[in-house]
């Protein structure tokens, strides 16, 4: 992994997603969580994001927020500079042209009772392509494959759980190719699948971005990840930001105890594990 | 499909109850071709003839018969014709009459007969017998008598000019005549009902019925269950509040008063097979809304729904394609279950008398219902009613089978 990529300045770009005040509760009264708590977030064009935070931090219900799946408690989403409006059913479609995800779990994103052909022409369709000729089509969806070092003609007529999980996440990577969405948000992408298909994963999500300009939202619990991969970095505790800016910024010089523990807790191979503040956490509790 | 199906057939538990199943099924298709006509059609004047073969007694003598020397015929015969009462009644009039009966053992014929013979005495008069008491051995007596007697029936016929009886022929006591030959033979296996009904006959066409109207609630309830439970689980909010509440007066009132209440309010002109049917399964699809919902829950919120939501599919697209076949295994079964139960509610439907009209068709239901009216279970006539007791034993046991032998496919969890 090179630590010599460059990063660009992307804090004076157009805006396309931010959010000011953004809450997400669940349950009522004694049994309320507060999952995201008053976050502002700007994210640019063609940035490429991470949302870093442990387990239970809201990085999850987060995504789910910006996704338009769940609506917030509290405060407000703004699309490309204006209020999201996500209120029927075809603004809804409208909004999620604009931005696709990518989930933690290849092995339950997909519909086991449909074939992967389905998959890929459901993104054909979607981005107007429903008339187009047969010839055509597969042409699309072979191209999307090979971008993702799949050929379509060994997939063609396949389920997905035929597939291993690095080539199913791959093959949403292909989806995200045919719907060329502007944002695309990666939760966990890579946690489920082992660490050769991880890099290759993250080299193709780079790619992406390079190829067509898009934001990529990645959420991780893994920060030298976030580190190696991000522009910008936000790092997410108990439903809030506690710390955020470039990359660099935030993970060579962490100000929030939060960010240090986390830095911290990165198993690292030519240096002795620091596990004093897993004794720290633990005396916490 | 192919791999499930597999599965579901490697499942002893569901094979056992498909067979059965499959057997009833093949039963009431084999049967009407065996023996047919309606099965309603009265053939016996009385009521509850037993179990067994029937054939024509004047077909009989109108066969030629054939002598047979049996050695044991003789004490047969008599032996058959004292019941266990006579007997009884004579060791009684023997201890009246101070005989010794030591060593007397009541079921040889032989020696109870060559004391009865020995000592009874018509004219004798013993202390505390009455009257009709004494008539009762006079023709114990007299019956006895005339079966030990080597005397032959003569059959008489009446002269079709003068009306005088004409002697035809004798039938002697070593007459036999092969059944075969007899022309009229009528098997009843399970006898006749209060109606002289065969019993067998109509419990085929009964148990057709039956299941006829258990797949038919068993549709109605998978349907309004399935339809609301998936509505209200995907979409949630204040769908699922109504949809709950509705829900949940229905499975507060219980579903049995209530058919009771439609079915005595149809009434009975009205109430065919299936109606009767459609109002079972009106009342009995809540358990299917509510397992269904809360199996929805569990899925709605699954990354391959969300996906399908990102790819921009409509509402009733997702709950088709992404929902339904995940819970197809589960709605499979709850039919089956739905399917037995409609059939038990129906037997309990008219065994209160409020089933179907009784003049159409037979259901297992109905025919136990006939049953207890007539008092079949008080009078003996056990055919009337416990075969139909075992059938609906069978259809609902081998379907709960099917019904454990695919939740243990389906739910890895509960394989031992």
């Amino acid at each position: 992994m090179s630590e010599t990529r460059e990063r660009k300045d992307f804090s004076n770009g157009p805006l396309c997603l931010s959010g000011r005040g953004v809450t997400k509760v669940f349950g009522i009264g004694d049994r309320k969580t507060v999952a995201v708590d008053h976050v502002d977030f700007d994210f640019h064009e063609g940035e490429f994001v991470s949302i870093v935070g442990e387990s239970g931090s809201g990085k999850t219900t987060l995504s789910k927020l910006l996704l338009g799946l769940m609506n917030p408690t509290e405060g407000e989403i703004l699309f490309e500079g204006k209020p999201r409006d996500i209120s029927s059913g075809s603004k809804k479609r409208e909004y999620w042209k604009g931005i696709q995800a990518i989930f933690q779990d290849p092995f339950s994103s997909y519909n086991v009772f449909h074939k992967i052909d389905s998959v890929l022409l459901d993104c054909i369709n979607m981005r107007g392509g429903r008339n187009l000729s047969k010839e055509k089509k597969i042409e699309l969806m072979t191209e999307a494959c090979s971008f993702v070092n799949l050929k379509f003609a060994e997939l063609t007529n396949k389920y997905p759980f035929e597939l291993s999980g690095g080539q199913m996440q791959r093959l949403m990577i292909a989806r995200i190719f045919l719907l060329k969405p502007r944002i695309l948000l990666a939760d966990e992408p890579t946690s489920m699948v082992d660490a050769c298909s991880r890099a290759t994963i993250l080299d193709m999500l780079l790619d992406l971005r390079d190829e067509t300009g898009m934001t990529i939202i990645f959420i991780t619990h893994d920060i030298g990840l976030a580190y190696y991969i991000s522009d910008t970095v936000y790092i997410m505790e108990h439903g809030r930001f506690v710390e955020s800016g470039k990359a660099d910024e935030v993970i060579l010089n962490p100000q929030a105890a939060y960010t240090k523990r986390l830095i911290s807790d990165v198993p690292k191979i030519h240096e002795e594990w620091d596990l004093s503040t897993v004794d720290l956490l633990s005396k916490e509790e | 499909m192919k791999n499930t199906l597999r599965q579901v057939f490697h499942s002893s538990k569901f094979l056992v109850g498909f067979i059965i199943f499959l057997l009833i099924l093949l039963t009431m298709w084999v049967y009407p071709f065996l023996n047919p006509g309606n099965p309603l059609e009265m053939i016996g004047v009385g009521t509850f003839a037993r179990p067994g073969t029937y054939f024509s007694l004047y077909d009989a003598v109108n066969t030629p018969a054939e002598t047979l020397r049996l050695s044991d015929a003789d004490d047969k015969r008599v032996a058959a014709s004292m019941s266990m009462e006579d007997r009884v009644a004579m060791v009684e009039w023997f201890t009246l009459a101070e005989v010794d009966i030591e060593g007397l053992d009541i079921n040889d014929t032989d020696a109870l007969l060559d004391l009865w013979f020995a000592n009874y005495d018509s004219s004798l008069k013993l202390k505390g017998m009455t009257n009709a008491k004494k008539n009762y051995y006079k023709r114990l007596d007299r019956s006895i008598r005339e079966i030990r007697a080597a005397d032959t029936f003569t059959l008489m016929h009446p002269d079709e000019d003068s009306g005088e009886l004409v002697k035809r022929s004798d039938i002697s006591k070593t007459d036999y005549i092969n059944v075969g030959q007899v022309t009229n033979v009528k098997r009843l296996p399970l006898g006749t009902d209060n109606f002289g009904r065969d019993v067998l006959k109509e419990l085929v066409s009964a148990t057709g019925t039956s299941i006829v109207i258990g797949l038919i609630a068993g549709i109605v309830a998978t349907f309004i269950g399935l339809s609301l439970g998936l509505l209200a689980g995907y979409v949630g909010g204040f769908l699922d509040d109504i949809i709950m509440f509705i829900t949940n007066i229905f499975t507060v009132i219980p579903s049995f008063v209530l058919l009771i209440l439609i079915s005595y309010s149809i009434g009975q002109d009205q109430r065919g097979a299936s109606v009767v049917a459609i109002v079972i399964g009106f009342t009995s699809w809540t358990w299917t809304a509510r397992s269904v919902r809360s199996q929805v829950i569990s899925l709605r919120n699954r990354d391959h729904v969300n996906l399908s939501k990102l790819s921009g599919h409509s509402l009733v697209r997702i709950i088709l394609t992404d929902i339904l076949p995940y819970i197809a295994s589960y709605v499979v079964m709850a039919f089956i279950l739905q399917v037995s139960s409609g059939i038990l509610s129906e037997a309990q439907l008219s065994l209160l008398g409020l089933g179907p009209k009784t003049t159409e068709v037979p259901t297992l239901g109905l025919m136990m219902n006939w049953a207890m009216l007539y008092s079949a279970h008080t009078n003996g006539s056990w055919w009337a009613y416990f075969p139909v007791i075992l059938t609906i034993t069978f259809i609902s046991f081998s379907l709960n089978l099917m019904n454990t032998g695919l939740d243990q496919v389906f739910n890895p969890t509960l394989r031992d």
